[in-house]
This record gives C-alpha cells, sequence and structure tokens, in this order.
C-alpha cells in the first residue's frame, strides 16, 4: 500500500508544479517538433515577456483539443485536409521540417556506403527482401561487403507522424504496400520489431546485427547510426544532409494542396532528400479568444524570421523564405476576429 | 476522544462550582456535543468511501460508453480477430490478450517458486541478522519504477539475452519437438520472453512479502510439535508451513499476476510490440497495457479510438477478474485464522 501512496504524492506534486498563466500562448498537439518549439518558446519569452505552454500530447490530441477550442492552436505532423479544414474552420500552415533517414546495422558497412531506393525500401519493410545479400541489395550496391545475413525490420510501435511520412513514401514509390499496408500514424507491419519512439528505434537498431530502421535525422546524427543513401525521384543518389532536406522543401508545390499540405515524399530535384516530412499548425480562422491568437500569429512570424538558426541547431529545417511569406498572406487574408478585422498584419 | 472527555468534565466541575447549574443538563448538552461530532466523523468518513464507488462506477461507465462503437461495430469478432489495422481501421483484440495473459502467466511460473523459496528461507532458515537486509532488499525491488525496468531491460537485459541466452536456447531446443518451436526464430532480444522475466522481477516482492506474512502466521505451537517429532525443516515446511498457508500464498500470487497483466511501461519497452500471434516465445508481441499506451496518442478517428479504449475495457475485466478472486482467497485465509 506504500506503494499506492508514493504515487499519489507524486500525482499530486505534478499536478501542483504545471505552469498554468493566463498570458501565455497555449499550444498543443506533435511530439515531433517539440524541442524546438520549447527551445523557440524560451527564447520567445525572455525577448518579448510571453510564454508558450506547449504540451506534446501527440498529433491526435493536437487536432482534438484544436477542434475543442481548448487551445489556441493545434499542431500535427499528419496535415489534414481541404474539407476536414474547411469544416472545422480552421487555418493550417507548416512550421518546421524534419528528415527520416534509413538506418542500418551492418558490420563493414560505413554509414552512407549503401545505398537503397524507395522500391526496395518497400519490399524490405513488406518482408520480401528477407538477407542482405538480396540480388536487388546487391544490384544497387555492388562494392559492399553483404553477406547472407537476415534483414530484421525495426519499426516505431506508437503512433507517429515519423511513420506517417516514411509509410506515404513507401506507398507512393510501391503499389504492393499502398495495397497491403497503406499510410497512416500506425500501420499494420508485416515483419519486424516495434520500439517506442525515435530513440528507441535508435537503441534496438544499434543492438540488433542486421537491422534496419527509420529515424529523424537528428536521432540518426547523435547516436552514430549507419545511415543509408536514397536513390530519389530524379534517380540522383542523395546523402541526408540538411541541404538534402532543404532542396526537397524548396521543389514542393507548397500552394497545389489546401493549407500547404503537401507531403514531401519523394519530391522532385537533383538534390532533394525523397522522405523530408513538415509538421503542421492548425489555428481557428474566427479564433474565440483573438488576444491569444494574435500572440501566437506574433510568435509564429519571430520563429519563422529568428528561429532558423536554433532549428539548424537541433537538426530540424526551417521553411524556406518564400513558404514563410506566404504562410504570412495566408493570415492576414483568412484569420480574422469577430468585427471581421485580420489579427495579423502582412507588414508585420 | 479522551482529552476531549477529560476537558468536557473538568469544564462541569468548574461550572457546577461556580455558577450551580443543574448538572444534568450541561452533561446532556456536552453528551448531545459529542454525538454530533461522531456522527459528523461518521457522515465524513463514508462519503469518502462512497466516493471510491462513485469513482469505479464512473470509470466503468465511461470505459463502456468509449469502447461502444468498436464493440458495436466488430462485435464478438474484436476478441478473436488479430488484425489490428490502422489503417482500413479494422481491429481485434486477440494478439493483445494473449501476449497479456501469456507474458503474466510465464513470469508467474518463474517468480511463484523463487519467491516462495526466498520466503521459506527469510522464514524458517535466515539467521536473525540476515532477516532485515534480504527484507529490504525486496521491498526495495518494489519501488522501483517501471520505467526503469523498461529502460534496464532494453540497454543491458535484452542485448545480453540476445547475445548470450537466446542463440544457447536455439540451439539445445532446435531439434527438440515441442520446444524447437517455443524456442525458434532469430534472436531479436527483445520479445515475449524478455517481458515475461522482467514481469518475473516486478511481481517477485508481492509474492514474497505476502507470503512471508502468512508464513509467520503460522502458529509456532504446530511447527515446534512437528518438530519435537522429528520432523526435518523440508518436512515441517512440506506438511505444516504450506498446507497452513496455501490460500494465502495463492492471494498473494494473484496480487503479483494483478500487478503483471496491467504492467505497461516496462513491457511496452521490451515486447517488441508486433501485433502478432506467434508460436516462438522469442518473437515479438504485444499486451493490451502496451498497446494503449503506444498508440493511444496518435489514433486518430473514432473507431481506432474506441477499439484502444475496448481494450481497456478487457483489461480492466481481466484485472478484476484476479482481483476479485485474490480478496476471496484473502478473506477465506482470515476467518480460518480467526477459528484457530
Amino acid at each position: 500500500m506504500n506503494l499506492l501512496k508514493t504515487a499519489f504524492v507524486a500525482g499530486a506534486l505534478a499536478a501542483a508544479t504545471l505552469p498554468a498563466s493566463a498570458a501565455d500562448i497555449s499550444g498543443a498537439g506533435a511530439t515531433f517538433p517539440y524541442p524546438i518549439y520549447a527551445k523557440w518558446a524560451d527564447a520567445y519569452k525572455k525577448e518579448t515577456g510571453v510564454g508558450l505552454n506547449y504540451q506534446s500530447i501527440g498529433s491526435g490530441g493536437g487536432i482534438k483539443q484544436i477542434q475543442a477550442k481548448t487551445v489556441t492552436f493545434g499542431a500535427s505532423d499528419a496535415p489534414l485536409k481541404g474539407e476536414e479544414l474547411e469544416k472545422a474552420g480552421l487555418v493550417q500552415f507548416p512550421m518546421v521540417m524534419g528528415g527520416i533517414v534509413p538506418v542500418v546495422n551492418l558490420e563493414g558497412v560505413a554509414p552512407g556506403e549503401l545505398v537503397i531506393d524507395g522500391p526496395l525500401l518497400a519490399r524490405i519493410f513488406l518482408g520480401e527482401v528477407k538477407t542482405w545479400n538480396d540480388p536487388a541489395i546487391v544490384k544497387l550496391n555492388p562494392s559492399a561487403k553483404l553477406t547472407s545475413q537476415a534483414i530484421v525490420v525495426v519499426h516505431r510501435s506508437d503512433g507517429s507522424g515519423t511513420t506517417f511520412n516514411f509509410a506515404t513514401y513507401l506507398a507512393e514509390m510501391s503499389a504492393d504496400w499502398k495495397t497491403k499496408v497503406g499510410a497512416n500514424t500506425a500501420v499494420e507491419w508485416p515483419v519486424g520489431v516495434g520500439a517506442k519512439g525515435n530513440e528507441g528505434v535508435a537503441q534496438n537498431v544499434a543492438n540488433t546485427k542486421g537491422s534496419i530502421g527509420y529515424v529523424e535525422y537528428a536521432y540518426a546524427k547523435q547516436n552514430k547510426l549507419i545511415h543509408t543513401k536514397m536513390i530519389n525521384k530524379d534517380g540522383k543518389t542523395v546523402s541526408p544532409v540538411a541541404a538534402t532536406f532543404q532542396a526537397a522543401a524548396a521543389n514542393a508545390k507548397w500552394d497545389s494542396q489546401p493549407g500547404y499540405g503537401v507531403i514531401l515524399a519523394n519530391q522532385p530535384g537533383a538534390e532533394s532528400w525523397p522522405m523530408t516530412a513538415a509538421t503542421w499548425i492548425l489555428i481557428h480562422k474566427q479564433p474565440k479568444d483573438a488576444g491569444a491568437a494574435s500572440e501566437a500569429l506574433k510568435f509564429f512570424s519571430w520563429a519563422y524570421e529568428k528561429g532558423a538558426k536554433m532549428a539548424n541547431e537541433l537538426d530540424y529545417i526551417p521553411m524556406p523564405a518564400n513558404v514563410a511569406a506566404s504562410v504570412k498572406t495566408t493570415w492576414a487574408k483568412e484569420i480574422k476576429d469577430a468585427s471581421g478585422k485580420p489579427l495579423f498584419a502582412a507588414t508585420h | 476522544m479522551e482529552p476531549m472527555e477529560k476537558r468536557s468534565v473538568s469544564d462541569f466541575a468548574i461550572s457546577n462550582a461556580s455558577v450551580a447549574q443543574p448538572v444534568s443538563a450541561s452533561l446532556a448538552k456536552a453528551l448531545r456535543r459529542l454525538r454530533i461530532n461522531d456522527k459528523v466523523f461518521h457522515s465524513i468518513t463514508r462519503a469518502a468511501a462512497f466516493f471510491v464507488l462513485f469513482l469505479l462506477s464512473a470509470i466503468v461507465v465511461s470505459l463502456i460508453i468509449g469502447a461502444a462503437p468498436a464493440l458495436q461495430k466488430f462485435g464478438f469478432g474484436f476478441l478473436t480477430s488479430e488484425r489490428w489495422n490502422p489503417v482500413t481501421e479494422n481491429f481485434g483484440a486477440f494478439a493483445p490478450i494473449y501476449g497479456t495473459i501469456i507474458t503474466s502467466l510465464i513470469a508467474m511460473v518463474i517468480a511463484v517458486p523463487i519467491g516462495l523459496l526466498i520466503t521459506l528461507f527469510l522464514t524458517e532458515l535466515c539467521p536473525m541478522w540476515l532477516r532485515r537486509p534480504i527484507g529490504i532488499a525486496i521491498e526495495l525491488l518494489a519501488g522501483i519504477p517501471s520505467i526503469i525496468y523498461g529502460i534496464w531491460g532494453l540497454f543491458v537485459l535484452a542485448p545480453f539475452l540476445q547475445a548470450h541466452v537466446q542463440p544457447f536456447l536455439i540451439d539445445l531446443f532446435g531439434n527438440v519437438p515441442v520446444l524447437s518451436t517455443l524456442f525458434a526464430g532469430p534472436p531479436y532480444g527483445i520479445g515475449i520472453l524478455t517481458s515475461s522475466l522482467i514481469l518475473a522481477i516486478m511481481v517477485l516482492p508481492f509474492i514474497t512479502s505476502i507470503s512471508r506474512d502468512v508464513f509467520e502466521a503460522v502458529p509456532p505451537m504446530l511447527k515446534e510439535a512437528a518438530y519435537g517429532l522429528g520432523f526435518t525443516t523440508w518436512e515441517v515446511v512440506r506438511y505444516v508451513v504450506l498446507p497452513y498457508a496455501r490460500v494465502g500464498v495463492i492471494g498473494g500470487v494473484m496480487l503479483g499476476l494483478g500487478r503483471a497483466l496491467g504492467e505497461t511501461m516496462a513491457v511496452t519497452f521490451v515486447i517488441g510490440n508486433a501485433h502478432k500471434v506467434s508460436s516462438s516465445l522469442l518473437a515479438p508481441g504485444t499486451t493490451i497495457a502496451s498497446t494503449i499506451a503506444n498508440e493511444f496518442t496518435e489514433a486518430v478517428g473514432d473507431i481506432y479510438t474506441s477499439s484502444l479504449i475496448a481494450l481497456g475495457l478487457l483489461l480492466f475485466v481481466i484485472t478484476f477478474t484476479v482481483l476479485a478472486a485474490a480478496r476471496f482467497m484473502l478473506m477465506k485465509i482470515e476467518r480460518r485464522q480467526g477459528c484457530a
């Protein structure tokens, strides 16, 4: 019973220490951008005195919270469709991006040595390519030392935007994947072991000989995992670095989807990394609390202008300037208070 | 209560002496005040107790309401289907139910004998000076947060099992008919067996501390009589202690089982989280609690969320049954001890 008591006291303490400042901007949603939002919020608070209370409860939770109007903005790794935005009266825009990188654990293979392409990646994750010396792998890597070692697939066990973007890319590259598995924040994996979070996948790949997994770029870099190169839409072999993620973002046609809901998988361009992913902010067109919404827009505008360096430090990819400018025009046009006055002036 | 009575009595003495009020009136007033105090106290405690009942039923009702859409859509098939596809929104709970029960059972198979051996050593054989350190060590095991077990399992136990234990098991049972299927497949390190081991460590303190209480409740007269008749220690344990404490030990085992069934974080880290029923114990699986922990945050859509809540309801039913059985058995032993 002592256990129960301890748990109860710990819970009460945690509840008591939750911040609840009225002047703060409140937001909830995706876990993937949480570190950069927290860093921006810290810097913004020092500069302006306005704080941000962001709860990383997951994209699904973020969408529910903004629909219930309990927060000023929601955040999601998977974009809402045009009609969903229309129905809920929401404006959607991309805030920051990241890259998804395949990582392997193979003896005698250096980081960036192995080259794979989309169809092959799909066949590996479908369980059709079972060993590392499969002709499909050898064909792309004639000089690599590959043995008959079994391939251990490691995927995310929790629902995540990373999985959504990864599965979307595979569905685009492989008709089999599209019909058998499809794309969502969690999918019915044909093979492999599931690990919780990017850190879980990174840890499992590092532990398991012959394994392959997919993680956010930052985790591949920080855990010094063996990343692979990818062949992109233009048939060029690219490495996962900030420049290739940015190339994918720059080459994307952001206005082709309502709410900038472009999935950055398989974008054209010789330099584009094929698995780049954006994360989105959702805010009401006619917010209940116009003051809070206006503060939030000021914060996002500040983040577009001054947040790039901090984003790079944490291995996120800032939005290109042209996209940020276009987003600001959208704010000025669509987000209004009860009297119909725009909450954000484009010349801010 | 006592200081209050004392004060009231001395109050009467003073008031009687100085004002010469009628004794009976002030006494009745004081008694009435005490009675009201007691009544208030009584209703406050009752309200607190009923609050628990209210909470419990509120949780059950909200689970049922939340689970209703999924149960309506899939019906009985929800219990028997192995599919878990968030893309097509086709959900079945068989894999998590299987994983929950099999990991808990294996954990009990490992933890019960070890727990009983520890208890026997502590109560019957251990020198006095060693009892406290061992007893405290076991209780400290119960105090370690489950996330620590999970991290330890993932970073230390799983790589060790993968490198040393699992290849050995696969080789050892490779040609034995049934065991070769139980220990088949590549050594992932994580999987059903690893999470069972972690669970076994986690329930050990529950089994040990409860069986220690019941073993100590065995009347010394019985044991001394048996020793007097020339029983060996083993015979005393076998014919006196165990029969006397049997029901209580089962109660402790059930409480441990309840804990194992609901364990979330530690299992999530080491089970491999694959929605599959596999014949091999080395293969990845999933449990009800770990599925909910993994997928609830990012579950979008009514049926998906509702299926996860339905899983929660199932876990509640399973755990409630186990705990009710444990309560019942503990009640029985208490009654028997009352008679003795």
